[in-house]
């Protein structure tokens, strides 16, 4: 009875990891070209951009809250940054101005969510629009290109290390970083009592405002940091990019198992659930589903991640 | 309706709750149900009414054997079940909540509302209430929202409805109101199933006893045939003693002066002094401002004018927090552990975790998982929380144990002041006398107990001094040895007295 007991705990602990080994397994028994080494390190590449920003979108859940606003966030640092590039910046400083500037777009929306007691959902599509349009005016709706050829940019999201592109490194060290402030740390602590029960957290001396300022904040941070990656990759900034990843990375999110009303969820849980999609589409395109027919696919995916989630 | 239920058994996994427990309830009776938290009380009536299934055991209704699947079934059958935390919808109306599922409707489900109107007044006529039906929910007090679910229980054909600790959040005006519906419906042919802790109540107003203790069946008796200790004997299987074990212990240093403290419209100039090594009572009527004061001194609510003073030093409370209150040596139980003082879907060892970073990281951010886990074992058997170990969910603890984790969380910060906001409300006789024993060791060890209770016993049992709340106001301030439950009374209803 307690080995039962045990094995279901596992399974329900570990769900999405198990689901991510089945899905790899029946991907390459189905295509020899899906189990080469090379399509597995373009598809964590690939997956690298929605990987950064969804470890944001987490802690900004784990609170009870929702950021919408990082495609657009996305959108505005990157022409930022290739404006700067393009004006003659050095790269390493315009990178650094970048980042930061995501940070202070996602303080924003904590401002708008603490200050304004905005709900979340509001305060971030408020940010979401208006982050766009100011990127749309400050491109004049153009692309931005011909950034120069600065090594560091290049190296962001070209680059290889050891064998494995860049993008894939950022996106494990960030992992590492975010699993050890969660498990490990008293802002960790802070981020789940703040999404478990924000009363009893407030009445535990825990500064709920800070807790908020701090997510949306560092959410700001990894969609500017996942601009960086597309603008070296692509190298060029349009007004346009980043669009519809807030629901990539939402749904990443809840593939990993992270309750929506916060105070429940693991980061392993989301990159899993990054691995997951990204293979998916990388699978079926090689496999040569219709693109039609795959956005079908992704959804029953989803639906039924969630639905086995008994955390939900 | 005549119910019997013999032998029941019940299983969750592996967790036995309930062994062979036994129930009988005769037609037109208000029987009462009694035991301590998590004697099964609860489970019992749940699974007479089909939420939760038996695992062996009998159910028998006016003879014939009967196995609800569903809490539907139950109350097609005249069963109704009203919850301890009611299960209405706040923003919709009297009629609306009545009615949810159950709408009247004309030709293409268009619903009738002058006729569920009409049935409305119709039913709160018959229990004497006045209460507009159109009036949304949750605009009524809980004592009449209480009342509607009652109401409820009347629009299908009932025989038999269970209340589950019915008044915890009532006043005492409420609670009559409460009771003459009991009893007028009593005398319309149905039969309560009354779940209380409450033994005054159970005495005025119940005909039958039966008391569970470890999901076990200890025995039924007539109320005109028990009193107080026997049933306490029978509910915790021994001889209760001193309930409050107070001690005398000398006053020291005052630790937190609180002066003309005012919050505009919730309460003013209150000034307060509580010495190291005091209990101070707060008493008053519900709704006087209690908890509101209480939540000031320790940086929720924002004061409008006054001073704290801790330990000689005044608080700043420009910017006064919660966090500072802390800092400062002041801890606070709220009254309502669920809603503000427990991560319900944690575990024991997350929920203690969140007050003791001191002592449970090692430079102040780096979480020492050993010191985590050491913390809440030495919590554990120290408070002796009855669970499976640290990890165990705070949702699956009993009301008791549920608070002694809130004490927990901050006993080993070791306040200077800890504010105790109804500290035993909805706790069983037996963890209450544990707690009672908890507060005795804070102030021997020189804290300062600041102790907000409706429970006059309790009040009277524990406090070296009592204020007396009225209104936002202080109405009078009362020493242990003059103290009794009719001058606290006095000055909580605005009158005053002569010593």
């Amino acid at each position: 009875m307690n080995k039962l007991k045990n094995k279901s705990n596992v399974i329900q602990e570990y769900g999405s990891q198990i689901a991510l080994v089945f899905l790899l397994l029946l991907l390459s028994i189905i295509s020899p070209e899906f189990r080469t080494i090379q399509n597995i390190l373009s598809l964590l590449r690939q997956s690298s951009v929605n990987g950064l920003i969804a470890f944001g979108m987490t802690v900004v859940i784990l609170t009870g809250g929702i950021d919408l606003s990082v495609g657009s966030s996305l959108a505005l640092t990157a022409l930022l940054g290739a404006g700067m590039l393009k004006g003659g910046v050095p790269a390493p400083l315009a990178i650094l101005i970048v980042l930061i500037a995501g940070i202070v777009l996602g303080f924003l929306n904590g401002v708008m969510v603490v200050n304004g007691k905005i709900q979340p959902f509001i305060a971030t599509l408020v940010s979401m629009t208006a982050f766009r349009g100011i990127a749309m005016i400050f491109s004049d709706g153009r692309p931005i290109s011909r950034l120069g050829d600065s090594k560091l940019l290049l190296f962001l999201g070209q680059g290889q290390f050891l064998g494995i592109p860049v993008p894939i490194w950022i996106m494990i060290i960030l992992f590492l970083i975010f699993r050890f402030f969660l498990q490990n740390t008293v802002i960790g602590r802070d981020t789940y009592a703040t999404g478990s029960n924000y009363k009893a957290a407030a009445l535990a001396g825990i500064s709920i405002a800070k807790v908020k300022y701090l997510v949306y904040a560092v959410s700001g941070f990894t969609a500017a940091f996942a601009g960086l990656i597309l603008v070296s990759r692509l190298g060029s900034a349009q007004p346009t990019l980043g669009s519809g990843y807030e629901l990539d990375a939402i749904a990443a999110v809840a593939v990993g198992g992270t309750s929506m009303n916060g105070g429940r969820g693991k980061i392993l849980g989301t990159l899993t659930g990054v691995i997951i999609i990204a293979s998916l589409n990388n699978g079926m395109n090689i496999i040569g589903i219709s693109s039609y027919y795959q956005q079908v696919v992704k959804a029953i995916v989803i639906l039924l991640a969630v639905l086995s989630d008994s955390n939900r | 309706m005549h119910i019997e239920m013999t032998n029941i058994s019940k299983l969750f996994g592996t967790n036995q709750v309930l062994f062979d427990a036994n129930f009988e309830l005769q037609d037109g009776e208000i029987h009462a149900l009694m035991g301590e938290n998590g004697a099964g009380k609860s489970t019992l009536m749940k699974i007479l009414t089909g939420v939760h299934q038996k695992n062996s055991g009998k159910i028998l209704i006016d003879g014939k054997e009967v196995t609800y699947k569903h809490p539907i079934e139950a109350e097609k059958n005249g069963i109704v079940f009203v919850y301890q935390e009611l299960s209405s919808a706040l923003d919709m109306s009297v009629e609306e909540n009545l009615f949810l599922g159950r709408e009247i409707t004309k030709k293409f489900s268009v619903v009738d509302k002058k006729a569920m109107c009409a049935t409305t007044n119709e039913v709160l006529n018959r229990l004497g209430l006045e209460i507009n039906p159109n009036e949304t929910l949750g605009n009524l007090s809980i004592g009449q929202q209480q009342l509607v679910e009652i109401a409820k229980a009347l629009l299908v054909n009932t025989k038999v409805i269970i209340l589950d600790e019915p008044t915890s959040a009532l006043t005492d005006k409420e609670v009559d109101k409460l009771f003459s519906v009991v009893r007028l419906l009593k005398s319309q042919g149905v039969s309560f199933i009354y779940i209380s802790h409450r033994m005054e109540e159970i005495f005025e107003l119940c005909d039958r006893v039966s008391v569970l203790r470890d999901g076990r069946y200890i025995g039924t008796k007539k109320i005109s045939d028990t009193n107080k200790d026997d049933l306490i004997k029978m509910m915790i299987g021994r001889d209760l003693g001193n309930m409050f074990q107070k001690e005398i212990i000398p006053i020291g240093k005052p630790v937190l002066e609180v002066k003309n403290l005012t919050k505009h419209g919730l309460f003013k100039n209150i000034s307060f002094t509580v010495h190291s090594g005091e209990v101070l009572g707060f008493a008053g009527l519900m709704g006087a401002g209690r908890t509101e004061i209480m939540k000031t001194v320790f940086g929720s609510f924002k004061a409008d004018n006054g001073e704290i003073i801790l330990d000689g030093k005044r608080i700043n409370t420009k910017h006064y927090c919660p966090g500072d209150a802390k800092n400062a040596g002041i801890g606070y139980i709220p009254e309502d552990r669920k809603e503000e003082g427990l991560m319900i879907e944690k575990s024991i060892k997350g929920n203690i975790g969140i007050t003791n970073y001191d002592l449970i990281t090692s430079n102040g951010f780096i979480i020492d998982k050993n010191k985590e886990n050491d913390l809440s074992k030495k919590a554990i058997k120290e408070l002796s929380i009855k669970c499976t170990g640290i990890n165990h969910l705070a949702d699956n603890l009993s009301g008791g144990n549920q608070q002694k984790v809130v004490f927990a969380k901050w006993l080993y910060t070791n306040p200077k002041v800890l504010i105790l906001d109804e500290p035993t409300r909805g706790v069983d006789v037996g963890a209450k006398q544990e707690i009672y024993s908890l507060i005795t060791k804070l102030v021997k060890n020189g804290a300062a107990v600041i102790m907000v209770s409706s429970d006059l016993p309790e009040v009277l049992g524990m406090s070296d001094r009592i204020m007396v709340i009225h209104e936002g106001t202080i109405g009078g301030v009362i020493n242990k040895d003059v103290a009794t439950q009719k001058n606290i009374m006095t000055l909580a209803t605005g009158g005053t007295i002569n010593e």
